[in-house]
């Protein structure tokens, strides 16, 4: 049997198309962790004292470094947009590693934040929990899903800057396309955006 | 790309690319085969869940034990309402002839990310497989496809694996709203306005982005539950705190709008064949392109209305019952309009146009009755009756199946190159549409004498009703029967279609190559007129 | 590539958004501690929203990108405030 001709079609590069696909990608991501802040606002509702205690648990300054690290790690991703713009490829590099970097300590920080946590017997179905009761209980669970789910975001962040910066290394991400450095930001901030909510809401509860 | 001559004027079902056989479909990116890859699984996946609710109907032919016992029924609908719902109905339309048609409606040569395309198939293929490994893994769920709190993480039935595919299903869904909105947005042929689109794709725009808003949702809920039966949060379970009526809200706010991603697709493929078998121009194009998008956007404050007996506040029951009303309005603009473009047209009678006018007649059966279930004193009485059985059936199967074969009917030609023997295709359709009416009516009346729903056994004076009842259902399984095999053996051995057009559509697919080549067009087509511009 | 001209920020901007940031994070924590009752969230999540805004309008380039992605960013957020509000129907009454 004959094959037919390989088809050399146009290879179809759409940025801006790549773009809006990555903003409802985005908008989906909203509306998940909206539905986890629409649980959180329930119940906080139905508890506002436990939560209100439960909140005084969690250390307000690990909280405020990650929120300040997390930020930073933000602008980072949009100077290192700026530098491949400019075409500037080693700085755009040196700008991702930072971020990369505050990926991982990110991790860290909330790696040992849970192990305190856990240490002390804050985790769903502990001892402790059942004796503070329904609100504590439900506060830690919020906490450790919207937490836990954040930090698997964290965690697929890193892996599509792994991506970016080997496809920059190649010069497959350069001055004339970088959609998908665009689109990893995008992502990044997404993951701040987040955090931004979620640190008041658990940190700073009065 | 003119050097490739070869590779034009072959059909994409002739073409033979990288690989061979099999591999050539599943491994293609070509939108029109992922199009007929869903409609296949789709093929299987309903047969077999078709066959569940016959064997159901065949237990409910008589009061106690007939062919199965409690924990067998309880597996049965719940197998029945996932395989229905999340593998066929929500991908429905949408990904069958959605992907086939989508690109080549607005003049495209392939959907925006055709990689991410055929992904969707396989993603949606694994969800499939993981639901099914339930038989390997510790047996059937029993919680309905609703997975109510807190009977899901209580019951000893196995209903992660369940639990599991549905999430993964969801991802399939999120998919191909994410590329249908990007390549309606970006890749309309040249001329083709917003306001020169066709109806389908329309539905498909204000359907995926319900896709892309709603599902989420209940992935996020399918998830927490996994979570609450594994780890023991506490985010539902009432014993640690919990409320179990959230759960409810949640799956709702996902599963309200999950009825518009079923039927809006549906009412597009509606729109699109009246006029053509009416030969006339759609009557109120913008008022349906209007309700398509407010009908989106209201259809995401309803949820509620599932929820009226479950212990909400007044204030919340009477506020969903006005918004379910709200919602009313902008379906029955559409069967309005649909109507009137019928109106003094000249008909040509075909089966595509016999499947679209009995859509219109269970549709209003099936919003009528709804509107019942929206008010709140009936909603008490009926509620969890065969009453709701009997409405959802005539939406989610008499909406959108009659919508899906419309459709299959009306584009069968495009996509095999080939003509459905219209004999047989009219009696199926008319075994199909009594055995339908046969099995579903009497249930509105069982439902109102207080049959309750999800009951393997009923009390002796519902026995008429569901003789009928059962009954009905051989005679509808025997129409579909009698449609699936017709249109399986006519795109085999149907008769050649010659020419592109065989009935004398005015939208832009109709000009493409039958069936069209790899990837649709020589050129891109250049749009100047409306849709429906009959003269 | 598409003829489209880009916007680019510079590095300064970008530092610019970021010391407003660190401002508002100041001032989210420092807030904390004052005796305001029910309008401690309500304060806590007004900063926030700034904050995301701020990241949303320079960061994520809403500002200098096609409008279109502003206006659907707004729609989703007005989606999600509306289900919110729809479900506390429910919560606020019970
Ligand atoms: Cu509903």
């Amino acid at each position: 049997m004959e094959k037919h001709e390989e088809h050399t079609a146009h290879v179809h590069r759409d940025d801006e198309g790549d773009k809006l696909g990555m903003w409802l990608f985005i908008f989906t991501e909203l509306l998940l962790f909206g539905m986890l802040f629409l649980m959180y606002a329930v119940y906080r509702h139905k508890n506002p004292e436990a939560f209100l205690l439960g909140g005084e648990e969690l250390d307000v300054f690990i909280g405020t470094f990650n929120t300040v690290i997390l930020l930073i790690s933000s602008a980072t991703v949009a100077m290192s947009i700026t530098a491949i713009q400019r075409g500037n490829k080693k700085q755009a590099l040196v700008l991702l590693g930072i971020t990369l970097f505050i990926a991982v300590l990110f991790l860290v920080n909330k790696y040992f934040e849970w192990g305190a946590k856990i240490e002390y017997g804050f985790y769903p179905g502990s001892d402790l929990l059942h004796e503070l009761g329904h609100g504590t209980t439900l506060f830690f669970g919020l906490y450790y899903i919207m937490s836990g789910i954040h930090a698997l975001h964290i965690l697929i962040g890193i892996g599509l800057f792994i991506y970016v910066v080997w496809q920059i290394r190649r010069d497959k991400i350069h001055s004339t396309d970088y959609v998908w450095l665009e689109n990893t930001g995008l992502y990044w901030h997404l993951v701040d955006l987040i955090w931004i909510f979620l640190f008041p809401l658990f940190y700073l509860i009065h | 790309m003119s050097e490739t001559t070869t590779a034009k004027h072959v059909s994409f079902l002739e073409y033979k690319g990288k690989y061979k056989g099999i591999l050539g479909w599943i491994f293609s990116t070509d939108h029109k085969r992922v199009g007929l890859l869903y409609l296949y699984t789709m093929l299987v996946f309903f047969s077999i869940a078709a066959i569940l609710g016959l064997l159901m109907k065949i237990q409910l032919i008589a009061p106690g034990y007939t062919i199965m016992g409690p924990q067998t029924y309880n597996s049965m609908f719940t197998v029945h309402g996932i395989i229905m719902i999340f593998i066929i109905v929500v991908p429905g339309l949408p990904a069958v002839f959605g992907n086939f048609f989508l690109p080549l409606m607005i003049g495209a040569k392939d959907v925006a990310f055709p990689r991410l395309n055929l992904a969707s198939w396989w993603i949606y293929i694994i969800g499939i497989l993981v639901v099914l490994s339930s038989q390997f893994l510790g047996g059937w769920p029993d919680t309905g496809w609703t997975f109510y709190a807190p009977y899901s993480f209580r019951t000893p039935a196995n209903v992660l694996p369940a639990l599991f595919g549905a999430f993964i299903l969801g991802f399939s869904s999120i998919l191909t709203g994410i590329n249908f909105v990007v390549t309606i947005h970006r890749m309309r042929a040249p001329g083709m306005t917003w306001l020169k689109m066709p109806l389908f794709p329309w539905t498909l725009y204000a359907t995926a982005w319900i896709q892309v808003l709603a599902t989420p949702v209940i992935g996020i809920t399918l998830l927490l539950t996994v979570m609450e039966r594994v780890l023991g949060v506490g985010v539902f379970d009432p014993a640690l705190g919990g409320d179990p009526i959230l759960y409810q809200h949640l799956f709702w706010i996902y599963s309200h709008p999950a009825v518009y991603i079923m039927i809006l697709p549906g009412m597009g493929a509606i729109s699109e064949i009246l006029p053509v078998f009416s030969r006339k121009s759609i009557y109120g194009y913008k008022a349906i392109v209007l309700s398509s998008l407010a009908i989106a956007f209201v259809g995401y404050f309803v949820w509620g209305h599932h929820m009226f007996t479950s212990g909400m506040s007044g204030r919340a029951l009477y506020a969903f019952s006005f918004l379910t009303f709200l919602v009313a309005i902008p379906s029955a603009i559409k069967v309005f309009n649909w109507v009137a473009t019928i109106h003094k047209g000249s008909l040509n009678l075909q089966t595509p146009f016999y499947w679209a006018t009995s859509f219109i007649f269970v549709f209003m059966i099936g919003g009528l009755t709804g509107l019942v279930l929206g008010s709140l004193a009936t909603n008490v009485h009926v509620h969890d009756t065969h009453f709701v059985v009997a409405h959802f059936h005539f939406i989610v199967f008499g909406g959108t199946g009659y919508a899906f074969m419309a459709a299959l009917h009306y584009w069968f030609p495009k996509m095999f190159g080939r003509m459905y023997d219209a004999s047989w295709a009219n009696i199926g359709w008319a075994t199909f549409f009594g055995g339908f009416l046969t099995l579903y009516l009497p249930m509105f009346a069982l439902g109102l004498q207080g049959m309750p729903r999800r009951y393997y056994d009923y009390l002796p004076e519902f026995h008429t009703g569901n003789i009928i009842s059962s009954l009905g259902a051989i005679l509808m399984i025997a129409g579909a029967l009698i449609v699936i095999t017709n249109l399986v053996r006519s795109s085999r051995h149907g008769e050649k279609v010659t020419g592109k057009n065989p009935w004398g559509g005015r939208t832009l697919e109709w000009e493409s190559d039958t069936p069209p080549t790899l990837e649709n067009w020589d050129e891109i087509p250049k749009v100047t007129e409306g849709p429906y511009d009959y003269k | 590539m598409s003829e489209e001209k880009h916007h680019i920020s510079s590095y300064k901007s970008h530092l610019f958004v970021l010391l407003a940031l660190f401002v508002l994070t100041g001032a989210s924590v420092a807030v904390t501690s004052l005796e305001m009752g029910p309008f401690n969230t309500l304060v806590a999540m007004l900063i926030a929203g700034g904050k995301a805004a701020i990241v949303l309008i320079w960061f994520m380039h809403l500002k200098f990108d096609n409008k279109l992605y502003a206006i659907f960013t707004t729609f989703v957020l007005v989606i999600f405030l509306l289900v919110l509000y729809v479900t506390f129907f429910d919560y606020s009454y019970r």
